[in-house]
């Protein structure tokens, strides 16, 4: 085959991956607008503008993270505070970054890490993680390209329509993104035991550390890293993966 | 610059670094087993601890978030699709506050 004919396939191969990356995140997107809309009406009862809101989401794309920043400016805590609350609603994505990390082949440019890295949330990292082998560049940008306006978009109809979109309806897309991670989990979960094991002591010692006293006092960022490290250290430990994980 | 853009600012900085410094940073793969296995690990565990219980409180109803949960769990078992599995939870809770709330 040509070099030219060689290059071409490759291409359409690229495009493929990212289409189908746009295909997967569909639901992402759309979980993503409901969850954006409840925060941009979080952002209007603080004052904040819809082009505020919109450049927020699109800059920080982090539900938990964005609530916490803007929590300080309502208080309008210095910079420092403001630093400090974002860090601690935001920690786990240093742990997730660390795993998505050897998700990468090594030779991947550091151009698509840096990128990636800016929209690594929960929901891409999970679809991101299930993908077969060495995760594809072209595929994460798909599911951003769908992803990204969901949230921003989102964010910025809440703040100029508020509490317009009926409350049932909020409620129902509420339970969206939390399928889409028991869609990641469990058929894994099915088919390896100790995952499963994991996945099952971490739904009970989550539950757990919210009712316990003193724990449950806790942020639930904190809790949460807390609970992924002794968890998954102690499988680690115990049921040491074999060979090359995927 | 007025003080709630330096904070966006702020947050913004602080977002992008806790995600991207691991991520460039650890370029090489991890030979050593048990840090392997710990971040094989980690995704599916802090996955786990954020889906429960916050699932069933995320509704307006604690019933429908359980039957949502429920529901979600019986369908990815018998390994249905991720864009189903998402629709038939938010069904189940839309249908089933009629009848609650």
């Amino acid at each position: 085959m040509s070099e030219q004919g060689i290059r071409e396939e490759v291409e359409q191969a690229e495009q493929q991956t990212f289409r189908n990356g746009q295909k997967d995140a569909v639901p992402v997107g759309l979980g993503y607008f409901a969850v954006s809309f409840a925060l941009g009406i979080a952002m209007r009862n603080v004052g904040l503008t819809a082009f505020q809101g919109f450049i927020i989401s699109l800059l920080n794309n982090a539900s938990a993270g964005e609530f916490a920043g803007i929590t300080m400016i309502a208080a309008n805590a210095s910079l420092i505070e403001t630093a400090l609350m974002v860090l601690a609603a935001n920690a786990r994505y240093f742990l997730m970054s660390t795993a998505f990390s050897q998700k990468f082949d090594e030779k991947t440019p550091m151009i698509h890490r840096c990128i990636i890295g800016f929209v690594l949330t929960d929901e891409l990292f999970a679809l991101g993680i299930r993908t077969k082998g060495s995760l594809k560049p072209e595929y994460y940008y798909g599911m951003m390209s769908v992803a990204m306006p969901g949230w921003a978009f989102g964010t910025m109809f809440g703040v100029i329509f508020g509490s317009l979109l009926p409350a049932r309806i909020v409620s129902a897309l509420s339970v969206a993104l939390f399928a889409m991670f028991l869609a990641v989990i469990i058929p894994t979960a099915r088919t390896n035991r100790v995952i499963l094991i994991t996945v099952m002591l971490g739904f009970v010692f989550s539950f757990l550390s919210t009712i316990v006293p003193v724990i449950r006092d806790l942020s639930e960022g904190v809790r949460m890293i807390g609970l992924t490290i002794l968890i998954a250290a102690g499988a680690a430990f115990l049921a040491p993966v074999k060979g090359e994980t995927e | 610059m007025s003080h709630t853009v330096l904070q966006i600012i702020v947050m913004t900085l602080v977002t992008y670094a806790v995600r991207v410094i691991p991520l460039t940073l650890f370029r090489k793969h991890i030979k050593n087993r048990w840090i392997r296995s710990f971040l094989y690990y980690v995704p599916y565990v802090s996955l786990a601890v954020m889906t429960f219980p916050a699932m069933i409180y995320a509704t307006n109803s604690l019933y429908s978030g359980i039957l949502a949960f429920v529901v979600g769990l019986a369908l990815t078992w018998n390994n249905a699709s991720l864009p189903k599995t998402a629709v038939a939870c938010c069904l189940v809770v839309l249908i089933s506050e009629f009848f609650l709330i």
